[in-house]
């Protein structure tokens, strides 16, 4: 019996707007992050990541109140990640509603950091985020702030003793496929998730349904983030006009010039055409007596 | 004194892990609680949570530091409502076998022990389990089927797991739901007498999760109007 991989929702979040970018750069607002998440909740998601994409460099206040906001409504796991730099952050972080953080900049400039946060709020916790460059030579190396600050870490070697010290998954992102429509880079998850114990959340790529079966299958990824597609299709064919969804560019948004190598797929979809391929995960049944919260 | 008006639930607070989303949980249900480590609201409060998660070692250490050990014994001895969560579950057997081995609250018989690392085809298991798993009820015991605490979740619901060890009863008639993580059959949730216990986060699980919280929730009312009387 094989496990269940886990669909997650990325939100990469600036100030108070849901964005998306290429390479994590060259950001385009999509909308109020709180609406996306209700909506992915709603419809299967099986945890939900937020990155605040520029916190390393501004301040996060705008942060806390959509954790907050999200908090209230949503009962999956959500990961915060983000310019979390100490003790405090990351605790002021779960207070305001996460149940998960992912360290990145801190972890790298400071690895025992992952030791100390884990002991505190346990490994489970604790997510390593690695953003990877892929170099000429073929080597992957971890980059922070975003993929802006090069460091020379090894991303094996770091993934490895990210582990060591605690960590209690790793997400792992590709740089050079963020936001391109490409496909993930199945060698780099292969690389990591047949290396470490713990579990490998692959992220960065992909843009039609093939991508995400090849991530597990072939990549051995155990759970995938997926962005682009998603919010693709929650704008192009979701109840955007509904009043569901807060004021946004709508129109230029819809004519899909942001996504132009994606294919727009919702959650439950590609969940059936994951199943239908042989891949294990949770069947979303939204029949409930209990309403949930009002 | 504490205002057990105002504070139905108590929601052991003994620096384990996230409580707040636990708190989030129990208030969309519409239960008032409050997280904290004070020994007679844990014994008067209408309902006890021991959550948690992290270390079985730390976490008995904690509980032993704060002199929790002897007031949540006391309160289960009560057999008013309680409830335990992931960790808050294992620390109730006997002991755990985590780091070299632990003394539990003892308070169900059976040991706690960790998932393979490898299956039978000599393949690498992920440990822990992160994640959804199916949870399905102990047909053995047909007194379960209508246990209150499962009204109106489907058997073979999903819940979210996340955890390295797993609880081995003793006596198994206390196996109200089973759960099989890469080819191992175990103990997902408990229930013996008012104890009451999951390995999975209903506070994550979505929905069916708030379920559990809502059906919990009935129980803690039931009992204090049963008080009352």
């Amino acid at each position: 019996m094989a496990k269940n991989i886990r669909i997650i929702p990325r939100l990469d979040i600036k100030g108070p707007n849901l964005v998306k970018g290429i390479h994590l750069e060259g950001l385009r607002v999509l909308g109020k992050p709180e609406d996306f998440a209700r909506f992915y909740y709603e419809h299967g998601a099986d945890e939900l990541i937020y990155i605040d994409v520029v916190a390393s460099l501004y301040n996060r206040n705008s942060l806390h109140n959509i954790i907050n906001k999200t908090a209230q409504e949503i009962f999956i796991p959500l990961t915060v990640g983000g310019g979390l730099r100490t003790i405090e952050d990351i605790r002021s972080v779960l207070r305001a509603g996460a149940d998960k953080v992912s360290l990145n900049t801190a972890a790298i400039k400071n690895p025992n950091f992952i030791y100390e946060a884990s002991r505190i709020f346990g490994s489970s916790t604790i997510v390593i985020t690695i953003e990877v460059i892929r170099q000429a030579d073929g080597k992957y190396l971890a980059y922070i702030d975003n993929g802006r600050e090069y460091t020379g870490v090894e991303v094996l070697a770091w993934a490895k003793r990210a582990e060591e010290l605690g960590a209690g998954e790793i997400l792992l992102t590709s740089v050079d496929r963020d936001g391109t429509g490409s496909g993930y880079d199945l060698e780099l998850i292969k690389t990591v998730s047949d290396s470490v114990a713990i579990p490998v959340i692959a992220s960065g790529g992909p843009g039609k349904l093939e991508d995400v079966k090849d991530a597990i299958i072939q990549g051995g990824a155990d759970a995938v983030a997926i962005a682009s597609m998603l919010h693709y299709h929650v704008i192009k064919e979701a109840e955007f006009d509904s009043g569901l969804f807060s004021e946004g560019n709508v129109e230029f948004l819809k004519s899909g010039r942001v996504f132009t190598n994606f294919k727009s797929e919702p959650l439950p979809l590609i969940k059936k055409y994951l199943i239908d391929e042989g891949v294990q995960c949770r069947l979303y049944n939204e029949q409930d007596t209990y309403a949930g919260p009002k | 004194m504490p205002d057990l008006n105002k504070h139905q639930v108590a929601i052991i607070d003994y620096g384990m892990g996230n409580l707040f989303n636990v708190q989030r949980a129990c208030a969309s249900v519409g239960l008032r609680s409050v997280i904290t480590a004070d020994k007679d609201i844990i014994l008067q409060a209408g309902g006890v949570i021991l959550p948690g998660v992290g270390a079985f070692g730390d976490a008995m250490n904690n509980l032993k530091k704060m002199d929790l050990v002897g007031a949540i014994k006391d309160r289960i001895g009560l057999s008013k409502p309680f409830l335990g969560i992931c960790l808050g579950m294992q620390l109730l057997l006997t002991e755990s076998e985590e780091f070299g081995g632990h003394k539990g609250l003892d308070v169900i018989k059976g040991r706690v022990i960790k998932f393979n690392s490898i299956d039978k085809a000599g393949r690498k298991i992920k440990v822990p389990q992160v994640g959804w798993n199916r949870v399905f009820f102990n047909k053995i015991h047909p007194a379960f089927q209508g246990a209150p605490i499962l009204q109106n979740i489907p058997d073979g619901e999903y819940m979210y797991f996340v955890h390295s060890y797993y609880a081995v009863l003793d006596d198994t008639s206390f196996v109200l739901t089973k759960t099989n993580y890469e080819d191992t059959e175990y103990c997902s949730a408990l229930l013996k007498d008012s104890i009451c216990a999951t390995q999975f986060h209903p506070e994550k699980s979505g929905l069916k999760g708030l379920r559990v919280f809502k059906n919990w929730a009935q129980i803690v009312s039931a009992h204090s109007e049963l008080m009352k009387k």
